[in-house]
């Protein structure tokens, strides 16, 4: 169980998490807004960033076999693995082959699903990360707060102590470049001895076969060409059909996510060293994982999760993770697209909280890049966990449904669909809810930083026929 | 919504006055009811309406939501524009009953219904381009846009723009005024400390401000808000609108 509600006065009471998701929510979003400041741009490059990942999704199977083809041909060796533990054992099964004992890591959140890094290590097998954010996480033995930004919990001091106490002959510094000199020159030697390197994708192009992945500190170029052995990790929902939907994926990915006009890096890969090349590693495997995935896919309405580009956007604008923080939601995906995507892919019966943690406020809708109805879709989930076999789709459909709660529903809906009842039960409530008392169940909640809602005495029902306004 | 066609100024139209406003707030409905009125337009308000069904649709009981919405399409039958002192309420009506009954017998209804639906002060700027004149005294308010009527709804710089109107009225924006209050229906209670620590941060937006007032076209997000500024005794009163506009347009009306 993910235990959401439970956890989340965790962070709430944190002052220093809560002050540095505020302040890191703030200027992201100050950011995205200047790189989309005209509206009409904006709605134009978001309409065919849909378009070209709706294409996508909805040829999913095949596409798929398309890149398996296109990769093949390259020279690129293609494996599924339906489940995280059937990803783990091929890419150790890759690793021992080529008897590697350290590999380097380039971001990425399908091995964090994986939990490869754990995997490895119990096999002898040293992982190392190295995007900065990651290296920090990584040496503080924690998991990711944000899909984009690991270490965005974290402030400059609480880095600055972390390498104090973890780089050998680097004391306390708050500068930011001695810091990221300290990290750099530390994972120098990482690269330099790496057995393989292992990274996500961004986008895999089936026309092409071509793997895209984007970043800022050209350790993912590093992990991906230095080592003689690189295995590529994705989702099977990170697809396009052809180059030319490729651009504007890029134009909205680092907008969305940093603000930024584009990464500093933007690598294209699309086969190992061929003869005569002077550098480049000699074998490239991709593996794709399903785990799940394809059970969103089977649905229609769902599938629309499958869009997501893993911007991050939807959780620097949601109210509540810039509250919680990324732990409090236990899974790899955090944010708006973490309460669609958790629940579908580990089950309601284990993640159903998460679709009811929000207020519905819209406001990762409003900047998703690929337009993914966040918000229909947590009605959707939340409607699934209430209702035992509403869909052979979602796992653990029904499993929050209560009696009591299915009643009260019930009570409701006949009160509201009745005029007569509803007529009554408002004059009465008008008159007499004033006396419910402060610590009633239900009100407990509200009233701990609310007073009391206050009842009008009389309904609007009763006060429009007073004032003569028609009823016909 | 602003961008489509404006039908004409219509001699009839009818208000839902929403089962918040009609338990809590039933002065901003009258004063809704009031300033239709005062264009010269007949105001409808049929007794057998109750709720447009969004605390059950947003739990997830579809069914218990459909039986609500279908009495209130039943309960608005002329052709008349359905006047919605509400972004929240207007945006379920507006953008969710057609998905609410897709694929279902009375799915065209549904629709038809949804296109005569307008939120209040999106109805007063841009079907009845009210202009008001102001009789109170000066006064400093803030606004709380509400996130269904922005996101929903497209209401953004309406209501806004009625405030500009009034002449002894300083608006004073609220750098987080498109962020959540936190009330959320039944999330307020579902997710407490979330939602306490959302609508605290609210407060001290609306506080930093420096207004007297802080206005908004929802009653939902002003029972939460204005819950918590009375138990943290900050002073600060929050409005509806509809309210304000009517007090301030009327002669002696004004606190």
């Amino acid at each position: 169980m993910s235990d959401f509600t439970k956890r989340a006065p965790i962070a709430l009471n944190d002052p220093t998490l809560r002050r540095n998701f505020r302040r890191a929510m703030d200027g992201l979003m100050v950011k995205r807004a200047a790189q989309f400041a005209d509206p009409q741009a904006w709605a134009a490059l978001r309409e065919r960033g849909a378009m070209v990942k709706a294409r996508a999704v909805a040829r999913l199977p095949e596409l798929l076999e398309q890149l398996e083809a296109k990769c093949t041909a390259n020279g690129i060796q293609v494996h599924w693995a339906e489940s995280t533990a059937e990803a783990n054992s091929i890419v150790l099964d890759i690793l021992q082959k080529a008897g590697a004992k350290k590999v380097i890591k380039g971001k990425s959140m399908v091995s964090e699903e994986m939990e490869l890094n754990h995997f490895l290590d119990g096999h002898g097998i040293k992982a190392v990360e190295s995007d900065l954010g990651e290296y920090i996480i990584q040496l503080a033995h924690e998991a990711p707060s944000h899909i984009v930004m690991p270490c965005i919990h974290k402030n400059k001091g609480e880095i600055a102590q972390l390498f104090a106490d973890n780089i050998d002959g680097l004391g306390y510094t708050e500068d930011v470049d001695a810091l990221t000199a300290a990290a750099r020159r530390a994972l120098r030697d990482e690269f330099a001895t790496a057995d393989a390197g292992i990274s996500g994708v961004n986008v895999a192009v089936a026309e092409t076969g071509t793997l895209v992945l984007v970043e800022n500190e050209g350790n993912g170029r590093l992990s991906t060409t230095l080592p003689p052995l690189h295995i590529a990790l994705m989702g099977i929902e990170k697809l396009a059909e052809t180059l030319d939907d490729v651009p504007p994926l890029l134009a909205l990915l680092p907008r969305s996510a940093t603000g930024q006009p584009i990464t500093t890096y933007v690598n294209m890969i699309t086969s190992p060293r061929k003869p005569g090349e002077k550098d480049g590693p000699e074998a490239v495997h991709l593996v794709l994982l399903d785990s799940g995935r394809s059970r969103v896919y089977d649905d229609p309405e769902l599938r629309d999760t499958l869009r997501c580009i893993r911007c991050g956007a939807c959780m620097n604008h949601c109210p509540v993770y810039s509250r919680v923080g990324g732990h409090t939601y236990k899974f790899v995906y955090p944010g708006p697209i973490g309460k669609i995507l958790t629940p579908q892919l580990e089950g309601l019966d284990c993640a159903g909280d998460q679709p009811h943690a929000s207020t519905l406020c819209n406001a990762c809708v409003e900047v998703c890049p690929v337009k993914i109805p966040i918000a229909d879709l947590l009605v959707r989930l939340r409607t699934e966990s209430v209702h035992p076999g509403g869909s052979v789709a979602v796992k653990g459909a029904g499993s929050r449904r209560s009696w009591h709660e299915t009643l009260s529903w019930r009570g409701w809906a006949f009160m509201y669909a009745h005029p007569k009842v509803y007529g009554l039960a408002t004059r009465l409530m008008a008159r007499l809810g004033n006396l419910i008392p402060e610590n009633a169940p239900m009100m407990r909640q509200w009233t701990k930083i609310r007073t009391k809602p206050k009842f009008a005495g009389k309904t609007l029902h009763e006060l429009a026929r007073e004032k003569g306004f028609d009823h016909e | 919504m602003s961008e489509i066609a404006r039908p004409q100024r219509p001699e009839n139209v009818y208000f839902f006055g929403t089962c918040v406003i009609d338990l809590f707030y039933p002065g901003a409905g009258l004063a809704g009811m009031e300033l239709l009125k005062r264009q010269g337009l007949r105001v409808v308000f049929p007794a057998d309406q109750s709720c447009c069904g969004q605390p059950a649709r947003n739990s997830g009981y579809l069914d218990e939501a459909r039986a609500v919405a279908l009495r209130q399409i039943e309960t608005f039958p002329n052709d008349w524009p359905i006047v919605v002192p509400s972004g929240s309420c207007a945006g379920m009506m507006k953008t969710h009953y057609p998905d609410l009954f897709e694929g279902r017998p009375e799915h065209a209804r549904a629709k038809a219904f949804s296109a005569r639906v307008y939120e209040l002060t999106d109805f007063l700027v841009n079907v009845l381009e009210i202009k008001l004149e102001d009789k109170g005294e000066p006064v400093r308010v803030t606004w709380h846009g509400s996130c269904h009527s922005m996101r929903e709804m497209g209401v953004v710089d309406q209501p806004k723009s009625l405030l500009r109107q009034l002449s002894n009225v300083t608006l004073v924006e609220n750098p987080r005024e498109k962020e959540c209050c936190g009330f959320g229906g039944t999330f307020a209670v579902r997710q407490p400390e979330i939602s306490a620590a959302m609508v605290t941060d609210k407060v001290a937006a609306i506080e930093e401000t420096g207004a007297s007032q802080v206005l908004s076209g929802d009653c939902g997000c002003l029972m939460n808000i204005n819950g918590a500024m009375d138990k943290a005794k900050k002073g600060i009163a929050g409005r509806h609108i509809a309210e304000f506009l009517l007090e301030r347009t009327t002669t002696g009306g004004a606190k």
